[in-house]
């Protein structure tokens, strides 16, 4: 027998339509770090929330330490000792460190708050595990990766011996991400039993001991780290082999679809120009990536491009016609698809259907609309057929809200909507952000396939694999201004990654090239 | 095997209607008015607890001996709840139904007194007069919310003050429409009334029609057109609806008339009705007090979820319930009590919501104890039970109603 802290066996879980998790066993070792792998919607949030107390299971029963044990409601997790963070933290932004910590199990004097010990407690606690915070920071001016710190902190604080982290590096940059992994390992290493939620492969071959797999919200099985590889996991996470490379033959660009000139456009958040005098050029069955760290520019290149913010100055021009001050439906009208950045900001209106959100570029065109009466028999066909073709997934098919569908078929759905409509240019703003292999894999071949139909492809990505994988002209964004243009047959992703730092650019000469 | 499938389809029909939202919403309300009743009769217990059943008999029962008159009352407030509703659906609080209200009723007067028209035809037009001064009071505070991004609560409640002293001074400067002696305006003419439905003893007049087809067009115009679909699109979600190239601005100025409209009709509705007293007319006193029914119509339309049949419902609902408040004077209650009542039942509607939700809980921890029901069905059986319970309340009510 050997020395679980936690099992969960034989645990069953529904919601209308839909059996999240079905007869799923894991058993957690005391000191491990346990990686818990599916893809998005597979089940492995319900079956956390299980643990913490926030669902009860219909089937199946808990076990700490041997014993049976019934979890209500969190504090019933508290108190077994279970703690977790969340993906998006629950932290009051206007509380300090300290205020954050110790809400909920304040020390209190005569009726007063009594703060002094706590501090040390919490001094304590960070130094002995290389979490570094100041504890008299307001949370609203701390950065993500230190308000994950504080999340951590709290559940030691609170004594807690099984730690969950639910996709935790999600929010983080790659420096922080680096860190976060050295802290679980070093959690661990003082005994501490970590359930790690996931869906990225080199973090759980990095510091996972064991991982669990599920999948469609079965139990698919349970393997150690040391004797598995990335592609066995994904396999088992995705039911077949996945390709990390993505397919794609060499295609000779035709046409400029897509012509910017000296565009500038101005930032929200501070006085100086987000964008600055950009010039490129993007041709028909082509994928041209832009390339950058995140608030470089990105997101107000886009909101210029594709009509949600004025331009400064510059011309934009789509086949051949200028739509520098062309309304949003003018420049959809002429061609553009705009995967967005943000699915639920700006991609969906997450209470309607999914149906309506399938033509919710669409609606005013004569197909799904007379006289200004929707037809709706033609919005039901519409939805069934894109939902079969791009394989979306829901509860209730056409009629499902599209906010209870996973992230990943949000996402398909969005891409249905817009390769779909009729269109040359395709402007995918990081298409895979917060999605699983499955789905990234997915989403690049439609990507590829819309080149390979010679439509232009403009992608903006973060994700150095999928610049590199995806396109086949990189353009690297840095604070605003074009920098460099690379082919990514010839670059490295160290060269790549001197571009987005700044550290080496084009000369002008080079750069102007590049805009023609 | 074929009985087996029409089982099947019976109940999935069954789950289609008590999943839907306008019934989870029905269920809610009558939730509310199911809670908001009994804190009412609390209150008149305390208030005069040897009077309180005989007063509360009046609020459930009062309003039955006088339909006419809760559907003569539910005119007004019904069009003053289409306002705000209608505007609600696109994530804007039209809190201007008052000023709407006052300006609809003013430009129908004005054409009442001063336009010479055919009899047949002079109260329509003075129906669409109404309509027209609604839609501009509606139409300010949407460009100034589309153009220059002022808070439109802010704009309208302004504009219930500006509207109202407008109008008492245009009407206290005009001879033809005000009678200085009796400060109040004029008698209209009765061709320019609208004609009564003929129920003996009340006022009940064809108003009541034309707002419950106005409501079933607005019904029709928010689920089945494509005006309807962007004006919620950008209700639930502005940003999208601005990426899918919506024009927001346009959409907003033209709900805010829309909803203007609605509640300058009822402004007309409400000065236009027939007067049971031969040679007599409704009038209006300019006496710088904001109108009432539009703030009503804020109930109306919370109660009603914003969806405008339901809206017909709350508001027959509040005019019944205010008809037997009025009665239970006869018994020593202030009819301020009725009022009372009615915020209670605004009050509860706000978390109906979450009181169903928890219900539906309940029933099935019970239900989980009772018996294992297979899975499967749980949740559709939970919904249709917590359908059961409000029948029951329904029937509670009505017990105590006797």
């Amino acid at each position: 027998m050997e020395n679980y802290i936690v099992e969960m066996l034989n645990i069953t879980k529904e919601f209308p339509g839909i059996i999240a998790n079905d007869n799923i066993t894991l058993k957690l070792k005391k000191g491990e770090i346990h990686a818990l792998l599916g893809e998005n919607g597979a089940g492995k949030s319900t079956l956390m929330s299980v643990l913490f107390g926030l669902y009860q299971s219909e089937k199946g029963e808990i076990r700490k330490n041997g014993k049976k044990v019934t979890i209500n409601n969190p504090n019933d997790a508290n108190e077994l000792g279970i703690g977790m963070v969340h993906q998006h933290f629950k932290l009051v932004e206007v509380f300090t460190v300290l205020e954050n910590i110790i809400l909920g199990v304040e020390p209190v004097e005569n009726g007063l708050l009594e703060l002094e010990e706590s501090k040390e407690k919490i001094i304590e606690l960070s130094e002995q595990y290389g979490l570094k915070v100041s504890p008299d920071a307001l949370i609203e001016d701390i950065s993500v990766g230190m308000q994950q710190r504080v999340e951590i902190l709290k559940m030691l604080y609170k004594d807690n011996e099984i730690l969950i982290f639910d996709e935790p590096t999600a929010v983080l940059t790659p420096q922080e991400i680096i860190e976060l992994l050295q802290i679980m390992k070093d959690l661990a290493a003082e005994g501490k039993s970590i359930l790690f939620i996931t869906h990225k492969l080199n973090e759980i071959m990095d510091v996972a001991d064991r991982c669990t797999v599920l999948r469609k919200g079965k139990y698919i099985g349970t393997v150690d780290i040391e004797s598995t590889t990335k592609e066995e996991l994904s396999r088992m996470m995705v039911g077949r082999d996945i390709s990390f490379d993505v397919d794609k033959e060499d295609r000779e660009p035709g046409d400029v679809i897509l012509s910017i000139k000296n565009m500038t456009v101005a930032s929200k958040t501070h006085k100086n120009n987000a964008v600055r005098d950009v010039s490129l050029d993007v041709r028909a069955g082509e994928i041209v990536c832009i390339a950058g760290i995140d608030g470089n520019g990105q997101s107000e290149f886009v909101y210029g491009l594709t009509g949600l913010e004025k331009l400064v100055s510059g011309t934009i021009t789509l086949r051949g016609k200028d739509i520098s001050k062309a309304s949003i439906r003018e420049r959809s009208a002429s061609g553009m698809s705009h995967i967005p950045e943000d699915r639920h900001k700006h991609g969906l209106v997450l209470d309607y259907k999914l149906e309506e959100n399938l033509i919710l570029q669409r609606y005013w065109q004569p197909k799904f609309q007379k006289n200004h009466f929707i037809k709706f028999n033609e919005m039901r066909d519409y939805a069934e057929d894109l939902i079969e073709r791009f394989d979306i997934r829901s509860g209730q098919g056409p009629t499902t809200m599209a906010r209870s569908m996973s992230g990943g078929n949000q996402q398909k759905a969005i891409i249905a909507r817009e390769i779909d409509k009729e269109h040359e240019l395709l402007v995918a703003v990081q298409p895979t952000r917060g999605l699983d292999v499955g789905a990234i894999e997915y989403i690049h071949s439609q990507l590829v396939e819309s080149r390979d139909a010679g439509k232009a492809v403009l992608l903006i990505s973060l994700e150095l694999d999928e610049v590199m994988n995806v396109s086949d002209r990189i353009l690297v964004l840095y604070e605003g201004e074009i920098v460099g243009e690379l082919d990514p047959e010839e670059t490295t992703t160290q060269e790549l990654g001197l571009y987005m730092a700044g550290a080496k650019r084009d000369t002008e000469k080079e750069t102007r090239h590049a805009g023609e | 095997m074929q009985g087996n499938n029409n089982a099947d389809k019976l109940k999935f029909n069954i789950k289609n209607i008590t999943s839907h939202s306008g019934f989870k919403s029905l269920g809610a309300a009558l939730m509310a008015i199911f809670l908001g009743l009994v804190v009412g009769f609390i209150i008149m217990l305390v208030a005069r607890p040897e009077n309180a059943i005989a007063g509360f008999r009046f609020v459930l029962l009062g309003g039955m001996g006088r339909l006419g008159d809760v559907l003569y009352f539910a005119t007004p407030i019904l069009m003053t709840g289409l306002a705000v509703g209608f505007a609600f659906k696109m994530g804007l609080f039209n809190i201007g139904a008052s000023g709407q209200y006052t300006m609809g009723m003013f430009f129908a007067l004005y054409v009442a007194f001063n336009w010479d028209l055919p009899g047949s035809t002079h109260w329509i037009v003075a129906i669409f007069a109404g309509f027209v001064g609604g839609m501009i009071w509606g139409f300010i505070p949407g460009i100034f919310k589309a153009l220059l991004n002022v808070n439109e609560v802010i704009t309208s409640i302004m504009f219930n003050y500006i509207g109202m002293y407008l109008v008492d001074m245009w009407i206290q400067n005009n001879g033809v429409m005000y009678n200085s002696s009796l400060t109040r305006t004029r008698y209209i003419a009765s061709g320019v009334q609208i004609p009564a439905l003929g129920i003996a003893g009340s006022n009940v007049n064809l108003g009541i029609i034309i707002a419950i087809i106005i409501a079933v067009i607005l019904y029709i115009v928010l689920e089945k057109t494509t005006f309807g679909y962007e004006l919620k699109a950008t209700g639930h979600n502005k940003h999208a609806a601005e990426y899918a190239g919506m024009q927001g601005k346009r959409n907003i100025i033209l709900t805010m008339t829309i909803a203007g409209g609605m509640a300058g009709i009822g402004g007309a509705f409400a000065i236009l009705a027939p007067s049971a007293i031969a040679g007599s007319s409704m009038t209006y006193e300019p006496i710088n007090i904001i109108a009432a029914n539009g703030f009503t119509g804020i109930a109306v339309a919370l109660l009603g979820n914003a969806h405008p049949l339901g809206t017909i419902l709350s508001a027959t609902f509040i005019s019944y319930i205010q008809r037997g408040g009025t009665l239970t004077s006869l018994v020593g209650f202030k009819p301020e009590i009725i009022d009372i009542v009615v915020a209670v039942i605004i009050y509860f509607s706000a978390f109906a919501m979450i009181m169903n939700s928890a219900i539906a809980r309940f029933i099935k921890a019970r239900l989980g104890k009772d018996d294992e029901k297979p899975l499967q069905e749980t949740d559709s059986e939970n919904e249709e039970n917590t359908v059961e319970d409000e029948e029951v309340i329904k029937k509670e009510t009505e017990k105590e109603a006797e």
